[in-house]
């Protein structure tokens, strides 16, 4: 979709502090296409709702300049941006009915009543509420107030939109299907989208590309399989999805690969070398646990270190093993219900063997 | 479980009593125990609010004194037609609850309520009663006659006969400027120049109003103030609001006093900054001026709680929302920010517009003569005149007329939509 060959925003070395001491953001750089979804990923106080404020208008850059279609914005009060926005809480305006709260945006940029009614029931077909324009915000549920502060953040065309942790208030399953539908509303518009979450699943679901936020920096821009196949350092290999983290020191570089002495004890490991400081400098080593395998010969893997198993955890599809390995007791090797497998004690010593191309060698 | 139940419908518990007797029971405990703990307060209100209340608004129709104090006359008059006047039977009547009247010194009290109506009745029904002492025998009528000018006229016995029945609207009459004309025993307006009452209840209406739009007007942005900034700014500056609350009333009173006077601070200051010059000091207090200045000041924080304890619930996301759908700050304040205050702008105004229509206090320290409000007359009457038939007829005039405009209130903008806090 990166077709245009202008950004839509972009952010340029931006910095935010709230009280001159503290850099919440510390150098923001961010290009979003026209047509993409972007989702701003990391935990509390990373930085990443202040970003989307100061896209949005509502707290300034300390330094740096944001973009919109070539333009510097950081000048730009918020009213005049013609930015989309969805609240965590939806802000739905309590004292005007469903089809008020839509027609607001259109009023306030003086449209016709007759194109304003329009408007507004197709927004609320959209989203499969045609018959709820009477009602008041409070008389929906947390999905149909969801929806609707959709629509409304939608009605007035904006070209960007952003949704500041719009499910954060919805239970799962909820969520899950406001995932899709979400989803499928920016594919049907083709509008541009920024999104805030600190929740991974829900960004992996949605996302052209996700920025993993940590400390005030971007930890990793990239797309959600990158991500979660090839993490940059051991913050985004840690907070995207389930990982197994080894700690070593670097003992040899021979091409793309490395030989890494495991702390605990449990020798030698080729991995892919990452993000290394080199021969000699601690790595961490990260290994997705459906990636190792358990019961194999040492000869048939390229790495295979011995493991006692501690827990067994029963999941239906696949059984929970923790073993310790190398010292490393927290040690997750997903075991597939398929036919045949492995069936393991507690207690037992078995051998964990992976490729050393699942295994990347990242910083410590 | 139909054999729960008996054939007429009863529901039955587990031991076969009807369900709605067990649940009695077993409420029973918690229903006794809810009613001690709001026993205390019941009796203390009783006896300090609500038994006092009726006890006044009881004195502004009770009209026992004729009836019980000159009981033979009372009788007497009963077949008085009012055309001429009475008869000699009635003047032995008279002569009769004079005397009992003159020994046991209560006669002065039908004077009192009998001046009321007509002023100069009191001295009539007094002298004639020391006079009756020496009175031996009838025919009484001559020597009544005689006693005082007053009896001649056909105006007092219309007056005693009116009294002598147990009520009276004479009070509320008098509350409303208007009176009986003793000549015709009709309704009439009072004389132009002792309309005094109609006119303050306006008056009062109108400062009340009057208070209440300056303290909306006053406390909208410092109560906007209080709910954006941070906690930790908004408590220093909520002390500030609620330091007039520990201070005592009359403390402030007697500070405004201070402020205002022709020769206090801020004529001072006036006067060194040359707005006005020595000579033509503002004329600031005990008047209109001073009992307005003062009130709003005290009645400040009974606007700024409700409307800042409102405010405070409203998400700072709502304005941004309605900046990011396109509307400039003044129209996202207008149609989005206000419309959510206005319960408490209503809790605000109806309490402050309440507590100023019985404001007594600062109105008499700095009220003079335009500024007093009612609340002030009926103290004049309970503590001075000691008219209190009067006193509750005012008071329950003002009474009702605060429950009708709550009512008003509530029918407009819902009482349920009010939040105190």
């Amino acid at each position: 979709m990166s077709d245009a060959s202008e950004p839509l925003v972009r952010f340029e070395s931006v910095q935010k502090s709230y009280d001159g001491e503290i850099l919440v953001v510390k150098d923001f750089n961010l290009d979003v296409a026209k047509g993409e979804f972007v989702t701003m990923l990391g935990p509390s106080g990373s930085g990443k709702t202040t970003c989307l404020m100061m896209l949005a208008g509502f707290e300034p850059a300390t330094h740096g300049e944001i973009y919109l279609e070539g333009v510097p914005i950081n000048n730009v009060p918020p009213h005049k941006r013609g930015i989309g926005m969805v609240f965590q809480n939806y802000a739905l305006f309590p004292h005007m009915t469903v089809a008020e709260n839509l027609a607001f945006p259109l009023e306030v940029r003086g449209m016709g009543k007759s194109e304003i009614s329009e408007k507004v029931n197709r927004a609320l077909d959209m989203v499969r509420l045609g018959g709820f324009g009477d009602r008041r915000p409070a008389q929906l549920s947390g999905g149909q107030q969801q929806r609707v502060a959709v629509s409304r953040a939608l009605v007035f065309e904006p070209s960007l939109v952003l949704m500041d942790e719009p499910l954060g208030a919805l239970d799962k399953n909820l969520r899950e299907e406001m995932q899709y539908e979400i989803k499928h509303i920016h594919e049907n518009l083709q509008v541009t989208l920024v999104y805030v979450t600190h929740d991974q699943s829900e960004a992996l679901t949605m996302s052209d590309r996700i920025a993993v936020f940590d400390d005030g920096i971007v930890q990793q821009l990239a797309s959600p399989s990158d991500l979660y196949e090839k993490p940059d350092n051991a913050f985004v290999a840690g907070f995207i999805g389930e990982n197994n983290r080894l700690y070593g020191e670097v003992k040899e570089v021979t091409g793309d690969y490395c030989q890494v002495e495991l702390e605990g004890g449990g020798g030698m490991v080729k991995a892919l070398n990452v993000n290394t400081g080199g021969v000699g400098s601690r790595t961490t080593l990260s290994l997705r646990p459906e990636r190792s395998t358990i019961g194999v010969a040492k000869e048939q893997s390229t790495n295979s270190l011995e493991a006692k198993v501690e827990e067994l955890i029963y999941l239906g599809d696949h059984i929970r093993s923790r073993v310790s390995l190398s010292g490393n007791n927290e040690f997750i090797v997903k075991v597939p219900n398929s036919h045949g497998h492995v069936h393991l004690k507690e207690g037992e010593i078995t051998q964990i063997g992976w490729e050393a191309d699942d295994c990347r060698a990242l910083d410590a | 479980m139909a054999n729960d139940t008996t054939a007429d419908g009863v529901v039955l518990a587990a031991d076969g009593l009807p369900l709605k007797a067990s649940l009695t029971r077993a409420m029973r405990k918690s229903r006794i125990r809810a009613l001690l703990l709001v026993t205390p307060l019941f009796v203390f209100v009783l006896f300090s609010f609500l038994i006092p209340i009726f006890d006044m608004s009881m004195r502004s129709v009770d009209n026992w004194h004729v009836g019980t104090l000159m009981p033979e006359t009372t009788k007497a008059l009963e077949n008085w037609d009012g055309k001429a006047l009475p008869e000699e039977p009635v003047f032995a009547a008279l002569m009769k609850d004079l005397k009992a009247g003159a020994i046991s010194r209560e006669i002065g009290k039908v004077g009192t309520r009998l001046n009321y109506e007509k002023s100069g009745l009191r001295s009539m029904i007094t002298s004639s009663a020391r006079k009756s002492k020496k009175v031996k025998e009838g025919p009484y009528k001559p020597i009544v006659l005689k006693m005082h000018k007053r009896w001649k006229e056909l105006e007092t016995w219309t007056v005693i006969k009116r009294n002598t029945s147990k009520f009276t609207i004479g009070y509320y009459l008098n509350a409303v400027d208007m009176k009986y004309d003793n000549k015709t025993n009709d309704i009439v307006m009072q004389p132009e120049d002792r309309q005094i009452y109609s006119t303050l209840f306006l008056r009062t209406f109108a400062i009340s109003l009057a208070i209440t739009l300056i303290c909306v007007v006053l406390a909208y942005p410092i109560s906007y103030l209080l709910a954006t900034l941070p906690t930790r700014y908004s408590n220093l500056l909520m002390i500030f609001v609620l330091l007039p609350f520990w201070t005592s009333l009359l403390v402030r009173t007697t500070a405004w006093i201070a402020m205002l006077q022709s020769q206090g601070v801020l004529n001072d200051l006036f006067v060194f900054f040359g707005f006005v010059d020595d000579a033509n000091r503002l004329q600031l207090i005990h008047n209109l001026t001073g009992t307005i200045i003062a009130m709003t000041h005290i009645l400040l924080p009974f606007m700024v709680l409700p409307l800042y304890s409102v405010m405070k619930t409203i998400p700072p996301s709502y304005m941004r929302a309605a900046l990011s759908l396109g509307a400039n700050p003044v129209t996202a304040f207008v149609r989005v920010y206000m419309p959510q205050t206005l319960a408490g702008i209503g809790a605000g105004s109806i309490l402050v517009f309440i507590l100023s229509i019985g404001y007594y206090i600062t109105p008499a320290l700095v009220g003079g003569t335009d500024g007093t409000l009612i609340s002030n007359q009926i103290a004049y009457h309970m503590q001075t005149s000691l008219n209190w038939g009067l006193a509750g007829a005012l008071g329950v005039l003002l009474l009702f007329s605060v429950l009708a405009l709550y009512m008003i209130y509530n029918k407009i903008v819902g009482i349920d939509n009010m939040r105190l806090g």
